[in-house]
């Protein structure tokens, strides 16, 4: 019924779907790092093809709480993006955005909370505004959401789509950390298994 | 070190006394626990959808990930190591809603689909459902004590409870 399978997907295609998570991510740091006024450091992309039993530990396994932004991707390119932090992370991230008025207990104070969605908003937004500028494919982001939960809870969520045709999932993984390391952010961008023909032949390598 | 067996995404198991098994981070996923109060063999299932019909590949269907095809699966996994159907109970727990948005998207609210489709495959069979914690926007790990049947549910931001 469908005519995509993941197994299509050769080293050329991933080396581009590493550029695409190396040209979102570049400008959302670019953006970050003017936020916060510190430099921004970028690992290369990690793009994968993980089976579902495999993604827990891949995400560093169990339960542990993230502070996760969820944006639906709809147009040419549908798919899942995440932006996902540990909460200490998070929590450095508005010390040095809001200063003192910083909490060091766990919990997020509305204020708190509204601060981490706009960050994610703008970050997601120059990612898929990069991403689409590159493509010249029309994106259209959701508004985002945010919860702070367990990892797999979040993360699930964004598979739903590709779980509809497989058991695999392709994560298109960007790390960012600031200079001293206090800051560690990954994106997550899970395409809908529709969006890959779109993708790689507007950039010329079709499947 | 008690046994403790770990059920993936989209994966089912069943386990005898006196070990345990559990399934992490359930969103809108379901985690279906089925228990025999005799036999004392459990059995659950970490489902992602309400139904296979949504499946788009026929080909290689997992019907651990569904949860009208997950139910009985695992219902006769239960019936192979021993268990008997006038002993078996269900429970219930997951189908959150994660993120909260405007939208007619029916795939955003698959969660509390996902909890319907898990209870009418249970009463298809005829298992009685005996406790639940379903719904809300919060991440759940879930463990089965077979000694007990008391499921221990965990979350990040309320704590721990049993059903």
């Amino acid at each position: 019924m469908m005519g995509f399978s993941f197994d299509k997907i050769k080293d050329l295609q991933i080396d581009i779907l590493k550029e695409v998570g190396n040209i979102g991510a570049g400008h959302a740091a670019t953006a970050l790092s003017t936020m916060i006024q510190k430099q921004i450091d970028m690992n290369v992309p990690n793009v994968k093809l993980i089976p579902f039993s495999e993604i827990e530990d891949f995400l560093g396994g169990e339960d542990k709480v993230v502070v996760g932004i969820f944006l639906r991707v709809e147009g040419d390119i549908p798919g899942n993006m995440f932006f996902v932090m540990t909460v200490d992370s998070a929590k450095q991230l508005l010390k040095r955005m809001m200063g003192d008025a910083v909490s060091s207990d766990p919990e997020f104070s509305e204020i708190e909370f509204s601060a981490l969605h706009e960050v994610g908003n703008i970050l997601a937004g120059s990612y898929l505004s990069s991403l689409a500028d590159f493509t010249n494919l029309k994106l259209y982001p959701t508004v985002p959401s945010m919860a702070i939960d367990m990892v797999g809870a979040i993360i699930s969520f964004g598979l739903l789509q590709v779980s509809q045709i497989s058991d695999v999932a392709i994560l298109i993984n960007t790390t960012f950390l600031e200079g001293e390391h206090f800051i560690e952010g990954h994106f997550f961008l899970i395409p809908d298994p529709e969006a890959f023909d779109r993708l790689f032949s507007a950039l010329g390598v079709p499947l | 070190m008690m046994n403790v067996v770990k059920v993936r995404m989209a994966d089912l198991n069943t386990i005898g006394a006196p070990a345990r098994i559990r399934t992490t981070g359930l969103g809108s996923c379901v985690g279906i626990v089925l228990f025999d109060v005799k036999q004392k063999v459990g059995g659950m299932a970490h489902i992602m959808l309400p139904s296979s019909e949504i499946a788009k590949d026929n080909q290689f269907l997992n019907r651990a990930k569904y949860a009208d095809t997950a139910v009985p699966l695992l219902f006769e996994k239960m019936l192979s190591i021993g268990a008997s159907k006038e002993n078996i109970v269900a429970k219930l727990a997951g189908g959150s809603q994660m993120f909260q948005f405007n939208t007619s998207n029916d795939m955003l609210r698959i969660g509390p689909r996902n909890v319907e489709a898990s209870k009418l495959a249970l009463s298809n069979i005829g298992i009685p459902l005996i406790a639940e914690d379903t719904g809300g926007n919060i991440g759940r790990t879930i463990e089965l004590d077979t000694q007990t049947g008391i499921l221990h549910i965990k979350t990040a931001n309320l704590g721990v409870k049993e059903i």
